[in-house]
C-alpha cells in the first residue's frame, strides 16, 4: 500500500506560498494544524488562570486575588477558553479535520472553503473572549452565565455582551464545521467503505458533529436573549414581567448536557483506534461501539435538567430525570468493557499512546461513577456546587478529553510531522501529567464531600489540608504540561523520521497507508474499500 | 483548478481563497461595533463589519456561481454534498426556532414554569386580531411556496420564462409579507420591551422576519440566474437549495401562525 502511495503524491506537493497557505487555505490537513495551534495557544492561556486560582486557593484565606469579581472573571474564562478553545478545536477541528478524510479516503473535506472560515471564526470568537476578560469588570458569571448574575443589573458595563457574542461566533464557526465534517462523511467515502466500515474516529466525529447541529443553535437562540435582555429591554429571564430565569437554565443545559458529549466522543473515537492498534486486534463489538455512541449521543438530548436538581422541581421530574440520566451509564459501560475486551488476548505494545489510553478508560470510569452519584436527584441537593461537581467534571471532562488530546497527539504526531517523538521524555510526560492530575482532583471529591462550595477564592479551615494537596497536584500538571511542550519542540526539531506506518499490523485504518509526514494532497486516487473488513 | 484535467475523483478541490479570512474579520468587526453600539450609541462599526461580510458573501458566491457555471467543478457528487450540506444547515436553524418557541411555550403554559401567571395573552396585551392581516399573511405565504413550487417544475422542464415568472411571483410575495409584517408591527399596540408577551412575540416573528427577508434576496438572486440561464434541468442547486429555505420559512411561519397569532391570542389559558 505504502509504495503505490508515495508513487503518486510526488508532483502534487506544491504548496501555496506562506500568507495563501496558512490564511486563505483550503487544505484539511493545513486547517487542522491550525486548529491544533489555536488549541495550544488557548491551553497555556487557559491553564495558566486555573494556575492562578490554585495559587489563590493553596491556602485559606486571601493571597493574590482580593478582587472577587476578577476572581470570577478567571473561572469564567478558563472554563469557556478550555471547553471552546481548547478541547473543542484540537478534537473535531484539529484531529478531525486531519483524519476524517484521511481515514475514509477522501482527498479533502467536502466544503473547503468553510473549512477556512470556520477557523477563522473561531479566532474572531477568542479574541472576543479574551476582550470580554479584559474590558470592563469582566464577566464573573461562571461559564454558565445564569441570569440573573448575568443581566444587566448585575453585569453592567460590555463585558458579558462581549462573552456573548464571542460564544456567538464560536458557535457559528462549530455548526458550519459540524456541517463540512457530516457531509464529508457522507458523501466522500472511498467506495466500498460503508457506513458500517468507517473506522470507530469516524464515527465518533460524525455522531459529534451532529450533537454540534442540533444543540449550539439552542444555545444562539438562549445567547440572543440574554443579549436582548441586557440591551434592548425585553424580560426573557426577567420574573418581574412574567419571564423566566429557569428558562435561561433549560436553554443553557440543553445546549450544555450534549455539549459535554461533544467533548468526549471525539476522544472515546481516539481511544478505539489507539486501543486497537496497540493490542493488535480490531476493536472488539464494533457495531456495539458506534452504536453506542450513537444511543450517547441521543440520550444525551433528554437528560439535562440533571445540572438542575435543586431549582424546585416537582418529584416526577426529578425521577425521570434521575433515570434517564442513568440510562446514559449502559452505552458507556458497553464502550468500557469493549476495551477492554479488545485488549483481553491482545498482544499488547505499551507505547504512549496506548498509556494514555488506559489512562483514559481509568478517568473516565472514575468520572462515570461520580456522575451516577450525582445523578440521584435527592443527593445531588447535597453535591451540587460544591467540589464533587467540579472533581466530577474535571475527571471526565477536562482531563479524560485532555488526556484523549495526548493520545491522539501521540498516535498521529508521526503522521503529521513525519517525526518521531522522543519516547523517554513522552513516557515521562506522561507519569507526571497523570500523576499531576489525579493529585489536584482527586482531593476535590473529599473537599467536597464535605461542603465545600465551588467558584469561591476563600474557604474556612477544615478543608485546607485537600485543598492544599490540590493546589501541589496543579504544580507537578504544570510542569507536566511543560513537559508537552518540551516534547513538542524536541519532536518537531527531531532527526529520526517515522515510515508510513509507524505502528504495524495493529494500525489497519487508511491513514497509515499514505506516507508521512502526509503529502498536502493525499487519497487523488481514492483507496478501494470494496469487501474489506471494519477499519476496526 | 490546475489539476482538474487529470482529476481521478469526482470531488471538488478549491482553489484558497482569501474570503473566509476576510469574511470572519467582517463578523469581528460587527460583533466589536455591535456592543460599541449597545453601550455607546453610535452604529458605524457595525455598519462597517456588516460591509464587510455583505461584500464577503457576493464575492464568494460569485465565485461558486463561477465555479457552478464552469461545468467542471459541480459533479453530481459535488451537487449531493451541497444538497445534504444545504439540509443539515436548514437543521441548524429549525434548532434555532426551538429555542424561542421554548421560551414562548414556558412562558405561557402553566404547566411548564413556575413564573407563569396563568393568564395568556397577559392582563393589558391586546392581541394582533388573528384572522386579519396574519391570516392573509398566512395565505400570501402559503401561495408563494406554491408560485416557488411552480418555478421549481418550470426549471425541470427547462422553461426558463415560467420559471422566471414563478420566482418573481414569489419574490413579490415575500415583499408583500415583509411589508405587512412591517405594517402590523407599526400598528401594534404594545412593545418589545413590555414583558414577556411582547418579548417573546417581537423576537420569534421578528426572527422569522429576517428569514423571511434573507429567503427572498436569496430568490431575487436565483430569478436573476435564471434570466441569465444559469440553471439546466438537471443542474440548479441554487435554486433548489432557496426553495427548501422558503419552505422552511413557510413552514416556521405556520408553527407560529398556529402558536402565537391563533392560539396565543384566544384566551384558551386563563385561571
Ligand atoms: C455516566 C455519565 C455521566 C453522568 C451520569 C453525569 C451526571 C452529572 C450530573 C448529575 C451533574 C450535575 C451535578 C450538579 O451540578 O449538581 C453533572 C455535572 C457535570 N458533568 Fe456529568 N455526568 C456524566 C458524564 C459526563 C461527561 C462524559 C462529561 C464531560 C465530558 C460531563 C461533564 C459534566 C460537567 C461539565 C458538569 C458540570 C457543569 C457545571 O455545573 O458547570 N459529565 N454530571
Ligand atoms: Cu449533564
Amino acid at each position: 500500500m505504502s509504495n503505490e502511495a508515495t508513487a503518486h503524491d510526488h508532483h502534487h506537493d506544491h504548496k501555496p506560498p506562506f500568507f495563501q497557505r496558512w490564511f486563505c487555505s483550503t487544505n484539511h490537513k493545513d486547517i487542522g494544524t491550525l486548529y491544533l495551534a489555536i488549541s495550544m495557544v488557548a491551553a497555556i492561556i487557559g491553564g495558566l488562570m486555573s494556575w492562578y486560582i490554585r495559587l489563590e486557593l493553596a491556602e485559606p484565606g486571601i493571597q493574590y486575588i482580593d478582587d472577587f469579581q476578577f476572581y470570577n472573571v478567571l473561572v469564567t474564562a478558563h472554563g469557556f477558553i478550555m471547553v471552546f478553545f481548547v478541547v473543542m478545536p484540537a478534537l473535531i477541528g484539529g484531529f478531525g479535520n486531519w483524519f476524517v478524510p484521511l481515514m475514509i479516503g477522501a482527498p479533502d473535506m467536502a466544503f473547503p472553503r468553510m473549512n477556512n472560515i470556520s477557523f477563522w471564526l473561531l479566532v474572531a470568537g477568542f479574541i472576543l473572549l479574551l476582550l470580554s476578560a479584559v474590558i470592563g469588570d469582566g464577566p464573573g458569571t461562571g461559564w454558565t452565565v445564569y441570569p440573573p448574575l448575568s443581566d444587566s443589573n448585575f453585569h453592567p458595563g460590555p463585558s458579558v455582551d462581549f462573552g456573548i457574542l464571542s460564544l456567538h461566533v464560536a458557535g457559528a464557526s462549530s455548526i458550519l464545521g459540524a456541517i463540512n465534517l457530516i457531509v464529508t462523511i457522507f458523501n466522500m467515502r472511498a467506495p466500498g467503505m460503508t457506513i458500517h466500515r468507517m473506522p470507530l474516529f469516524v464515527w465518533a466525529i460524525l455522531i459529534t458533529a451532529f450533537l454540534l447541529l442540533l444543540a449550539l443553535p439552542v444555545l444562539a437562540g438562549a445567547l440572543t436573549m440574554l443579549l436582548t435582555d441586557r440591551n434592548f429591554g425585553t424580560h426573557f429571564f426577567d420574573p418581574g414581567a412574567g419571564g423566566d430565569p429557569v428558562l435561561w437554565q433549560h436553554l443553557f443545559w440543553f445546549f450544555g448536557h450534549p455539549e459535554v458529549y461533544i467533548i468526549i466522543i471525539p476522544a472515546f473515537g481516539i481511544i478505539s483506534q489507539v486501543i486497537s492498534t496497540f493490542s493488535q486486534k480490531p476493536v472488539f463489538g464494533y457495531l456495539g461501539m458506534a452504536y453506542a455512541m450513537s444511543a450517547i449521543g441521543v440520550v444525551g438530548f433528554v437528560v439535562w435538567a440533571h445540572h438542575m436538581f435543586t431549582v424546585g422541581f416537582d418529584v416526577d421530574t426529578r425521577a425521570y430525570f434521575t433515570v434517564a440520566t442513568m440510562v446514559i451509564a449502559v452505552p458507556t459501560g458497553v464502550k468500557i468493557f469493549s476495551w477492554l475486551a479488545t485488549m483481553w488476548g491482545g498482544s499488547i505494545k505499551m507505547e504512549v499512546p496506548m498509556l494514555y489510553a488506559l489512562a483514559f478508560i481509568f478517568l473516565f470510569v472514575v468520572g462515570g461513577v461520580t456522575g451516577i452519584t450525582l445523578a440521584n436527584a435527592s443527593a445531588d441537593l447535597v453535591f451540587h456546587d460544591t467540589y464533587f461537581v467540579v472533581a466530577h467534571f474535571h475527571y471526565v471532562m477536562a482531563i479524560a478529553a485532555i488526556l484523549g488530546m495526548f493520545c491522539g497527539f501521540f498516535y498521529w504526531i508521526g503522521k503529521m510531522s513525519g517525526k518521531q517523538y522522543p519516547r523517554g521524555l513522552a513516557k515521562l510526560q506522561f507519569w507526571v501529567f497523570f500523576i499531576g492530575v489525579n493529585v489536584l482532583f482527586f482531593p476535590q471529591h473529599f473537599s467536597g464531600l464535605a461542603g465545600m462550595p465551588r467558584r469561591i477564592p476563600d474557604y474556612p479551615d477544615p478543608y485546607v489540608a485537600w485543598n492544599y494537596i490540590s493546589s501541589v497536584g496543579a504544580l507537578i500538571t504544570a510542569v507536566g504540561t511543560l513537559l508537552f511542550f518540551v516534547v513538542l519542540w524536541m519532536t518537531l526539531r527531531s532527526k529520526e523520521t517515522v515510515g508510513a506506518n509507524q505502528w504495524g499490523v495493529g494500525a489497519t485504518t487508511l491513514e497509515w497507508t499514505v506516507e508521512s509526514p502526509a503529502p498536502f494532497h493525499t487519497h487523488e486516487e481514492l483507496p478501494d474499500m470494496t469487501g474489506k473488513a471494519p477499519a476496526e | 483548478m490546475s489539476s482538474a484535467s487529470e482529476k481521478t475523483h469526482p470531488f471538488h478541490m478549491v482553489e484558497p481563497s482569501k474570503w473566509p479570512f476576510v469574511g470572519a474579520v467582517g463578523a469581528f468587526v460587527m460583533a466589536c461595533g455591535g456592543i460599541y453600539y449597545m453601550s455607546e450609541g453610535s452604529l458605524v462599526g457595525f455598519y462597517a463589519g456588516l460591509a464587510i461580510v455583505l461584500y464577503t458573501m457576493f464575492a464568494w458566491w460569485k465565485d461558486v456561481i463561477k465555479e457552478a457555471n464552469g461545468g467542471v467543478d459541480h459533479t453530481e457528487t459535488v451537487r449531493h454534498g451541497l444538497r445534504i450540506g444545504m439540509v443539515l444547515f436548514i437543521v441548524s436553524e429549525v434548532m434555532f426556532f426551538f429555542a424561542f418557541f421554548w421560551a414562548y411555550f414556558g412562558a405561557s403554559i402553566p404547566m411548564l414554569s413556575r413564573a407563569t401567571t396563568g393568564v395568556w395573552p397577559p392582563e393589558g396585551i391586546v392581541p394582533l386580531e388573528t384572522w386579519d392581516l396574519p391570516f392573509l399573511n398566512t395565505l400570501i405565504l402559503l401561495t408563494s411556496g406554491a408560485t416557488v413550487t411552480y418555478a421549481h417544475h418550470a426549471i425541470q422542464l427547462g422553461d426558463h420564462k415560467k420559471c422566471a415568472m414563478g420566482l418573481l411571483l414569489t419574490v413579490i410575495l415575500g415583499i408583500i409579507f415583509t411589508s405587512t409584517q412591517a405594517y402590523e408591527y407599526a400598528h401594534a399596540t404594545f412593545t418589545f420591551d413590555q414583558d414577556i408577551y411582547t418579548s417573546t412575540f417581537y423576537l420569534a416573528t421578528g426572527f422569522h422576519g429576517f428569514h423571511v427577508i434573507v429567503g427572498t434576496i436569496f430568490l431575487a438572486i436565483c430569478y436573476f440566474r435564471t434570466l441569465k440561464g444559469h440553471f439546466t434541468p438537471e443542474q440548479h442547486i441554487g435554486f433548489e437549495a432557496a426553495a427548501w429555505y422558503w419552505h422552511f420559512v413557510d413552514v416556521v411561519w405556520l408553527f407560529l401562525f398556529c402558536a402565537v397569532y391563533w392560539w396565543g391570542s384566544a384566551g384558551f389559558v386563563h385561571s
